[in-house]
């Protein structure tokens, strides 16, 4: 099997210091909704320049390079066991490199590792073989800030009036955006998982942050709800940074999941504006690198 | 913009308004969570005795401390292999963790201003009021832009601490932030929070 690891560190620096194009382009016309002059523009300008800065000097957009996600796509005859080792080399040398912040704390004794590399679950990477010819994989770095402003509700959730349907996942995406004011850096992206158990539907609500923010949703009830709580999310007023103004959200993507008959979880993945995702796809001897969620 | 060189005096941390854009030069320290544990344990409430270098660390550390400024910010930092350190990325953390500490740390150390995101809440701000001392809000993710402001990094102290949670020092020239927390009792954060409440409740009844 062929040797990735400099690919690896090519996907990671790319998806570290290079803002998606539909991120940006969002954050463009966000910044012209809102009053010349004012504190959430000012956040907007600063947004807009640092990622320009960060392209042009290959430097991280945020100091918090958070969890490094990546999800591997791979044909049969490949192993899961030396990519993940290539993975795991890879992110030990963009920690090296300053491309990402070293970032793995054992829980108990507090002590950093230094390099990003934890227990197996540090970097995470899931694995699935597919019927491809091509393999994929796809890096998301997700921060402390917004990781910790997501939210899981159980429902029927009494205090917000919301029962199981969609009216219900509705009513507790709005509050969750509520409760995350600007301390998850607004403005955000909402990945919600609608059932699961509590950890497929988290798991799920990540996978929906890595759809481009203008694709549509192919079930219309929830291509709906996704556009309804674009706009009322922002009608909350919240802003960039939480200093007030018209975009609180840039997007929502949402998808369901089967559920036990006693279950009805809905779980809110909150990503931080500096929406951090690459694609790599490696077709026989080629390695290619990709903004969008293309084969 | 109103530039502002550290350290900060009474007088001109009290002429500090809500939603006032500052320009911030001089020397800083950076301090998040593990930073604030330390420094309220140790030094503060003594539940815990010093080791180590403790004590050296906090009496280099206090001069700064004295109406200068903390950052809640856990950098990249390169030169790390030579200790030739340079900040690549240096944005703000959420403040609301520091919550539990950030007023004790505020009047044991006489800080002036703490720098950050997301605002923090009552205590804080009750403790901004009486010190007087103020809340900078930098806009969280800039990490790079804001990394351009830092000069020059003049030293480390608990890197044992890990890169993030380490106290560095660093002398800023032009470092932006937008105060939301004054000295006179005032908190953007609070306002937000209470018109976003209400529109909320509004969505939730239709």
């Amino acid at each position: 099997m062929r040797d990735l690891t400099d690919d690896f560190l090519e996907l990671i620096r790319r998806t570290s210091t290079d803002l998606p194009p539909d991120v940006e382009k969002a954050l463009v016309a966000a910044r012209q909704g809102e009053a010349p002059g004012s504190a959430s523009r000012g956040a907007f300008d600063s947004i807009l320049e640092n990622v320009a800065l960060a392209r042009s000097d290959s430097s991280p957009i945020c100091q918090d390079t958070g969890t490094p996600i990546f999800t591997v796509r791979h044909p049969a005859g490949w192993s899961a066991r030396e990519l993940r080792q290539q993975i795991r080399k890879a992110v030990a040398l963009a920690t090296a490199r300053a491309y990402l912040r070293p970032n793995a704390v054992d829980s108990l004794s507090g002590k950093n590792s230094g390099d990003n590399l934890g227990d197996n679950a540090f970097p995470t990477i899931h694995f699935e073989e597919v019927e491809a010819e091509t393999l994929t994989v796809d890096l998301m770095l997700k921060g402390g800030g917004c990781e910790n402003v997501g939210a899981q509700y159980s429902l029927p959730h009494a205090a917000l009036g919301a029962g199981r349907d969609l009216e219900g996942v509705r009513r507790v995406a709005l509050d969750a955006v509520h409760q995350a004011q600007g301390q998850g850096c607004a403005p955000g992206v909402l990945g919600i998982a609608v059932g699961g158990d509590r950890g497929s539907s988290y798991l799920a609500s990540k996978e929906a942050l890595l759809r481009p923010l203008d694709d549509l949703n192919p079930d219309p009830a929830l291509a709906d709800l996704e556009a309804r709580l674009v706009r009322e999310a922002n009608e909350l007023g919240i802003g960039p940074m939480g200093f007030g103004g018209r975009t609180t959200v840039l997007g929502v993507k949402a998808g369901s999941l089967h559920r036990l008959p006693a279950s009805f979880f809905v779980s809110v993945s909150y990503m931080c504006w500096a929406h951090r995702r690459r694609r790599m796809i490696v077709a026989g001897d080629t390695v290619r690198y990709t903004d969008r969620s293309e084969a | 913009m109103i530039e502002l060189t550290l350290p900060l005096s009474e007088s001109a941390v009290r002429d500090l308004k809500v939603g006032d854009p500052v320009s911030l030069h001089g020397v800083m320290v950076t301090g998040r969570d593990t930073a604030h544990k330390w420094m309220v344990e140790t030094f503060i409430r003594k539940t815990r005795a010093p080791q180590g270098d403790d004590l050296a660390a906090i009496e280099a550390l206090r001069p700064l401390l004295s109406g200068g400024a903390i950052y809640h910010c856990g950098p990249v930092v390169a030169g790390l292999d030579t200790k030739a350190y340079r900040f690549v990325a240096a944005g703000p953390t959420t403040s609301t963790r520091e919550e539990p500490y950030q007023a004790e740390v505020l009047q044991h150390f006489g800080v002036r201003a703490v720098i950050g995101k997301g605002g923090m809440g009552a205590r804080t701000l009750a403790t901004c009021q009486a010190a007087p001392a103020v809340y900078l809000h930098a806009i969280g993710g800039a990490a790079t832009l804001i990394a351009q402001t830092v000069t020059r990094v003049l030293g480390v102290h608990k890197l044992e601490f890990g890169v993030p949670e380490a106290l560095w020092v660093i002398e800023v020239r032009g470092f932006p932030a937008v105060v939301t927390m004054d000295a006179h009792g005032q908190s953007l954060h609070a306002q937000v929070e209470a018109q976003s409440r209400t529109a909320l409740d509004r969505l939730l009844a239709s």
